[in-house]
């Protein structure tokens, strides 16, 4: 029996066209994606044409189309990015740095890493039954939400010639923007931790004993060394984590967070607002007990009005959510490669 | 494993000595290692002005010292002395516990789980092991500088104001007045003068590892451990290490672990044979290179095994 291989030309003929399907197959896979994006886009944009204008941008919501803003909305998202931001990410690099730089590997250890691998999987909308329970009802061990701003009690700290009018959380929270927050922040968590670990474990373990053995405390490490190295990395998990936030909706709506909401959280719809003495910081410091819609909320609720107008109010809600989800990544993307410079890797 | 200067060890055991050497050596027969180690000392003492003061005071020492991973003995009863202002050598096969030893001088051990010490190192009579002693503290006092050179990925000012700056020292132009006399001592100055801002990763293997002796000069050690710090650099930059190690012993008690022999000969006043996690035999280097008392270190110096 001869050992050499003899190719048929049936043979290779069979071999070339398997090659060029497989090669199709990848072509086809790469570019339906692109074609899907780019229908919906253009559908949505002409939808929108027309309608996207300073007026929109500017007004809050109203019965009529040619009334409708998206002020609310976009406040509403702003605060709730910056709240669920302050809970998250502390909480959750903490956690990260923790894990990697300062736990034993033990039992716990594993459970926790496990635990936090599924939890990231977890459907969205079963966070929006926890934020429900634990943070708009709080287990029902306060009664009842009372959704009234006026009704909320005020501390006041008095500082000599004037005095600050500080408010107090209600109990429960309702379907408060803090509430809305905290729920986010549950959701965005483990997403903030596994993709922060993942910075951490690729700085090289010689960088962190270098810096032990110049006499260092792991604090010290972290601060200067480890963090620093992997904040681009750290930061990336972050803001992608933050753009989800931004763009769920299934976990608000199950807060009861679908509104008719027609007025900036606080009553702070310009910088004017802020500096002026009303609302002025009194305000500021309401609003993350107010009521609140966010952008995918307010598509929502547009796309299922019966007025076919409110489709194209709809539409150009979608373009500001997309515009805004973009120039977040684009941040992101600016801050990794000026990290990276700084870094001089 | 072993750097580009030994060849092959069977058949030419102290084959060249140096890179520069490379005319004068004689592919010498395994019993005249010895003889050809004596004629290294002999040059070496000619090259270099002072030999070492065998009249040291024991800077460093550990009396029956043991050291575990996990249940697995890494060293077995290690008792020995380090003496002041002077190089101390650690040789032996790969996996005989040298770097392992190295590291339990400066507790670099620690930061391995499921480790576990008994026995004393006593750096100037105490024992850095006792609670009372703080490990930062310790570190700063016996520096390390490791196989790999690992400088921060942070410019080369910052890389060797790094530790005087952890310490608490904010004073820039303090720092600045650290950073230029280390990187004097440290034989690498005058190549980086001009870019100290720039990005320690931009310089060279070699500088690299002058760099990272630098940084730990910058803590004011008073020993310096070394654990093979010119295996990964080419013949022109170890030759530029040991020079170095040769000038910093009038200030700092060295102790470093090398693979290369003839690196031990040519830089060590003391050199101790570690074999299978014990200490097999320790003395001046000259007579442990040329006279050793054990079998088992004249089996490996004269590259028998290992």
């Amino acid at each position: 029996m001869s050992l050499s291989v003899e190719s048929t030309p049936d043979d290779i003929a069979r071999r070339y066209f398997r090659e060029k399907l497989f090669e199709w197959h990848c072509f086809a896979a790469t570019w339906i994606g692109v074609v899907v994006l780019a229908v919906l886009l253009i559908g949505t944009i002409a939808k929108a044409v027309g309608w996207l204008d300073w007026q929109f941008m500017t007004s809050f919501d109203s019965r009529f189309p040619q009334n409708a803003g998206i002020l609310a909305p976009l406040l509403g998202s702003l605060w709730l990015t910056v709240l669920t931001g302050l809970f998250a990410i502390p909480v959750g690099v903490g956690a990260a740095v923790y894990l990697e730089e300062y736990s034993s590997d033990t039992w716990l250890r594993r459970i926790i890493q496990t635990n936090l691998a599924n939890l990231a999987g977890v459907p969205s909308i079963v966070y929006g039954i926890l934020g429900l329970s634990v943070f708009v009802r709080m287990f029902g061990v306060f009664g009842t939400a009372k959704p009234d701003e006026a009704a909320l009690k005020v501390l006041v700290v008095s500082l000599g010639i004037t005095h600050l009018r500080i408010p107090l959380p209600p109990l429960p929270l309702g379907p408060s923007l803090l509430a809305g927050a905290g729920t986010l922040a549950l959701l965005v968590m483990p997403t903030i931790i596994v993709a922060s670990q993942e910075a951490l474990r690729a700085i090289p373990p010689s960088i962190r004993h270098a810096s032990l053995a110049l006499g260092a405390t792991r604090w010290q490490t972290v601060r200067h060394q480890v963090l620093p190295a992997a904040f681009p990395g750290i930061l990336t998990g972050v803001i992608l984590a933050m753009s989800r936030a931004i763009g769920e909706a299934a976990p608000l709506l199950m807060m009861g967070a679908l509104m008719y909401v027609a007025r900036a959280p606080g009553g702070i719809d310009s910088v004017k607002a802020l500096f002026s003495g009303d609302p002025g910081f009194e305000g500021l410091m309401k609003a993350p007990y107010d009521k609140f819609t966010a952008l995918p909320l307010q598509i929502y609720n547009w796309i299922s009005r019966s007025e076919d107008r409110f489709q194209n109010v709809a539409a150009a809600g979608i373009v500001v959510l997309l515009v805004v989800l973009l120039s977040m990544n684009g941040v992101a993307i600016y801050l990794r490669q000026k990290y990276r410079k700084k870094l001089r890797w | 494993m072993k750097p580009g200067l030994i060849p092959p060890v069977t058949k030419h055991p102290v084959g060249d000595v140096s890179a520069k050497e490379h005319s004068s050596a004689q592919p010498a027969a395994s019993g005249n290692a010895l003889r050809a180690f004596e004629q290294l000392f002999q040059r070496s003492r000619e090259e270099r002005r002072s030999p070492a003061s065998d009249s040291g005071l024991p800077r460093l020492e550990t009396q029956d010292l043991c050291f575990y991973y996990g249940e697995k003995q890494a060293l077995h009863n290690v008792s020995m002395t380090v003496p002041e202002r002077s190089v101390t050598a650690f040789i032996g096969p790969s996996g005989c516990g040298k770097s392992t030893f190295l590291r339990t001088l400066n507790r670099m051990n620690d930061i391995i789980e499921g480790t576990r010490v008994t026995g004393k190192v006593l750096l100037e009579g105490q024992d850095v092991y006792a609670a009372s002693v703080d490990v930062v503290q310790l570190r700063k006092k016996v520096g390390m500088v490791f196989q790999k050179s690992t400088p921060f990925p942070k410019s080369i000012f910052d890389n060797v104001a790094y530790g005087p700056m952890i310490a608490g020292q904010k004073n820039r132009k303090t720092l600045a007045r650290i950073v230029e006399e280390c990187l004097k001592r440290a034989a690498l100055w005058d190549e980086v003068k001009d870019r100290l801002a720039d990005s320690a990763l931009a310089l060279s293997g070699g500088q690299q590892q002058r760099l990272c002796i630098a940084r730990s000069l910058a803590t004011n050690p008073e020993v310096l451990l070394m654990d093979e710090p010119a295996s990964a650099l080419d013949p022109a930059s170890t030759a530029r290490i040991e020079d170095l190690i040769f000038e910093l012993k009038r200030n700092y008690t060295i102790v470093i672990v090398t693979h290369n022999m003839q690196q031990a000969a040519r830089v060590s006043d003391f050199t101790a044979f570690f074999f299978e996690g014990r200490l097999i035999e320790v003395g001046a280097t000259q007579q442990i290179f040329t006279r050793p008392k054990q079998k088992k270190t004249e089996d490996y110096i004269t590259g028998r095994f290992g």
